[in-house]
């Protein structure tokens, strides 16, 4: 019989190209996914060498970083409109198919790839973009790139990768009501760290992963990266087999149950060992909320901040008093004495149809706190337009916010939502870093459901205590 | 990429841990087209108050450390974002080496596809040389060759690399070029996989 493997090892094995001792395996890649801020330098790259994209039908690029969420057709800064438009002349010359700013398949690259079925369990999947992880939901082995990477991929198809380290990160029993898939996530960076998942590709495994939506999954993979790890997966199962029937690019009829077959082996074998393994029980997860400028600064709602004092390691003390200077916080302060003036519902993580559901849930009926700002930014075209459908657009109108276009927006603020300095944002995206949401602007991380609440209330609040009437 | 066997240079500390890629290159300089030009907004706002003025206490904008091309740190150095732009920045600012007590592994990997060296160090090595380099002009010569650091007063650190990043570096090697002699292979690996 042959030894148990893990579904990383078995999607690394079936796409090695080439192997020598010392050095890294040459892995054949599946799908590049392109956006306009990491592939301009690749493909000037490729035209000094006079080099071709070896594969251009395993290509797709996408515009979603500077794009404008208030008007799909305009971008006022001209260096971002040069940046856009030299993407649209790069896919044109190289033949890479693109869905350009007006384009109804537009969107947040890490959206549109599973919207379309593109993402599918097995594939090798690259972009140079470290949120590559979110893929991994689906069984894929799904990784961030740089541009030399990038350039690399075009050219070739391939990429040197030393086989990585597997890492089962085990999720045990349910979560409690009110508690979501990036509470979890942000749970578990908070108990291991930033840095845990290093040199690992990790493996999402556990009853409480198993009963999680895929648009749930997407968020927990998403910020893998987060906790140090190029990669995280999930076993695909009919959950995965569910959400992928029908979708354009995902085979029909007989070549899909030939392709369930197919995925379907690919899951973990019963026995199959990792390098590491940690576990965190799910029914001790609360509704977290990150205090700090990583994410692995994190707390629950019913929690206070940390006082360095408390600390011994002197490193260890000045960064959490440099973190507490920047976000403008008290040591021991409860949390949810914080106030905040700025709400982004949105990013790569939390910008999905379930996502936007569940915030206009909390919302329906309550107005926005007349001192926040507060913004709902849908991951991609087709899931605003599945969110007006329904209504949802009219919810978050009617409490105070502002319903925009699609793109990665106030995540990383590299079009005009920007957090001002000083601006505190209750945000659904994955880094809290100084400045990611504009200089001098103070983020903290929560899910949709919390961010929903906090832009009622003003200030954070316990979601499970949040009813029609408000905070109970 | 220009070769790196033995490099020779002043050391600049940079006392910090967890150093993201969105502190190294700040995001409103992402948008350029080049590939070069950003050693100018290298840690920008660490390096610049917000009237664009360089901050005193900032450990690269003390006189004794201009001309530094050695850059020591703590752990995670260069988590975050996958942005190449980070390395791009630290090279054309004129850095060649960093010793660190961890990286991120899609930085890591980006630094070796740009001729920088990144020596993984202990805590303790880490600490010795930031107190060393408090001292005007201290530097280190990094010998890729023979995986050693050293300096004139008998510090001597052997360091780990992998072989295959370690032969990029020492012949500057353009990559693309090397996987283009596997073409064969790729093809071979296409046509069984259709």
């Amino acid at each position: 019989m042959q030894k148990p493997k893990n579904i990383i090892q078995k999607v690394w094995e079936q796409h090695v190209v080439y192997q020598e001792a010392g050095k890294p395996d040459l892995l054949y890649i599946d799908l590049h996914l392109v956006h306009e801020v990491t592939s301009p330098q690749a493909f000037e790259g490729l035209r000094m060498n006079g080099r071709k994209v070896r594969r251009p039908d395993l290509t797709y690029a996408t515009m979603d970083h500077n794009v404008s969420t208030r008007d799909r057709n305009e971008i006022k800064d001209p260096i971002s409109k040069k940046q856009i438009d030299t993407l649209k002349e790069n896919c044109q010359e190289f033949g890479v198919e693109l869905s350009d700013r007006q384009h109804p398949d537009n969107g947040i690259v890490h959206v549109i790839g599973p919207e379309l079925g593109l993402t599918q369990p097995g594939k090798t999947i690259v972009c140079g973009d470290s949120h590559t992880s979110t893929h991994g939901a689906f069984g894929a082995l799904a990784f961030g790139i740089g541009t030399s990477e990038v350039e690399h991929v075009l050219a070739t198809q391939t990429l040197w990768q030393a086989p990585p380290k597997t890492m089962n990160v085990k999720v045990n029993g349910k979560l409690g009501t009110g508690v979501t898939a990036k509470d979890l996530i942000l749970a578990i960076i908070g108990k291991f760290g930033v840095q845990f998942g290093t040199g690992y590709v990790m493996e999402y495994t556990g009853e409480a992963i198993r009963s999680l939506s895929m648009e749930e999954r997407m968020t927990v993979c998403n910020m893998s990266i987060e906790a140090g790890a190029r990669a995280g997966l999930i076993s695909p199962d009919d959950t995965t087999f569910e959400y992928l029937k029908g979708r354009r690019h995902v085979p029909k009829g007989e070549a899909f149950e030939e392709a369930v077959a197919k995925w379907r082996a690919l899951a973990t074998d019963e026995g199959a060992v990792y390098d590491a393994v940690v576990e965190i029980e799910a029914s001790e997860v609360e509704p977290q909320v990150t205090w700090g400028t990583n994410p692995g600064m994190c707390i629950p709602i019913t929690a206070a901040v940390p006082n360095p004092d408390h600390e011994e390691k002197a490193n260890k003390k000045d960064e959490i008093s440099r973190a507490l200077q920047y976000m403008g916080l008290e040591a021991g302060q409860p949390i949810s004495s914080v106030e905040i003036d700025h709400v982004f519902i949105g990013s790569c993580t939390n910008s999905r149809l379930s996502d936007l559901r569940k915030a206009a849930d909390v919302v329906r009926g309550h107005k926005v706190n007349p001192n926040v700002k507060a913004i709902v930014v849908p991951g991609s075209f087709s899931v605003k337009m599945a969110a007006e459908k329904e209504g949802i657009d009219q919810i978050f109108k009617e409490a105070g916010f502002e319903w925009r276009e699609a793109g990665c927006s106030m995540c990383l603020a590299m079009n005009d939502d920007i957090v001002p300095p000083g601006g505190r944002c209750a945000s659904t995206s994955n880094r809290n870093f100084e400045g990611r949401q504009g200089n001098g602007s103070r983020t903290h991380l929560v899910s949709p459901e919390m961010a929903a609440a906090a832009a009622v209330a003003g200030r954070f609040v316990d979601v499970r205590q949040f009813t029609a009437q408000g905070v109970l | 990429m220009e070769p790196l066997r033995i490099h020779t240079g002043v050391v600049c500390p940079l006392n910090r841990s967890n150093v993201d890629t969105d502190q190294i290159i700040p995001k409103q300089f992402l948008k350029r087209i080049e590939r070069s030009g950003f050693g100018q907004f290298l840690f920008y706002h660490w390096r610049f108050d917000d009237d664009g003025n360089l901050r005193k206490d900032f450990s690269m904008n003390l006189p004794k450390y201009q001309g530094a091309s050695i850059l020591v740190t703590g752990e995670n150095f260069g988590c975050g974002s996958s942005r190449e732009h980070a390395p791009w920045a630290i090279q054309d600012f004129g850095f060649r080496v960093i010793i660190a007590q961890s990286y991120a592994d899609i930085f890591k990997n980006n630094c070796v596809k740009n001729g920088i060296l990144t020596i993984q160090a202990s805590e303790e090595q880490v600490q010795s040389i930031m107190q060393n380099a408090e001292t005007e002009g201290y530097t280190l010569t990094v010998n890729l060759e023979e995986q050693v650091v050293f300096d004139n007063q008998g510090l001597e650190i052997k360091f780990d690399i992998a072989p295959y990043p370690k032969e990029m570096l020492l012949n500057g090697w353009d990559e693309i070029g090397v996987t283009l002699n596997y073409e064969d292979k790729i093809s071979q690996y296409e046509v069984a996989h259709k």
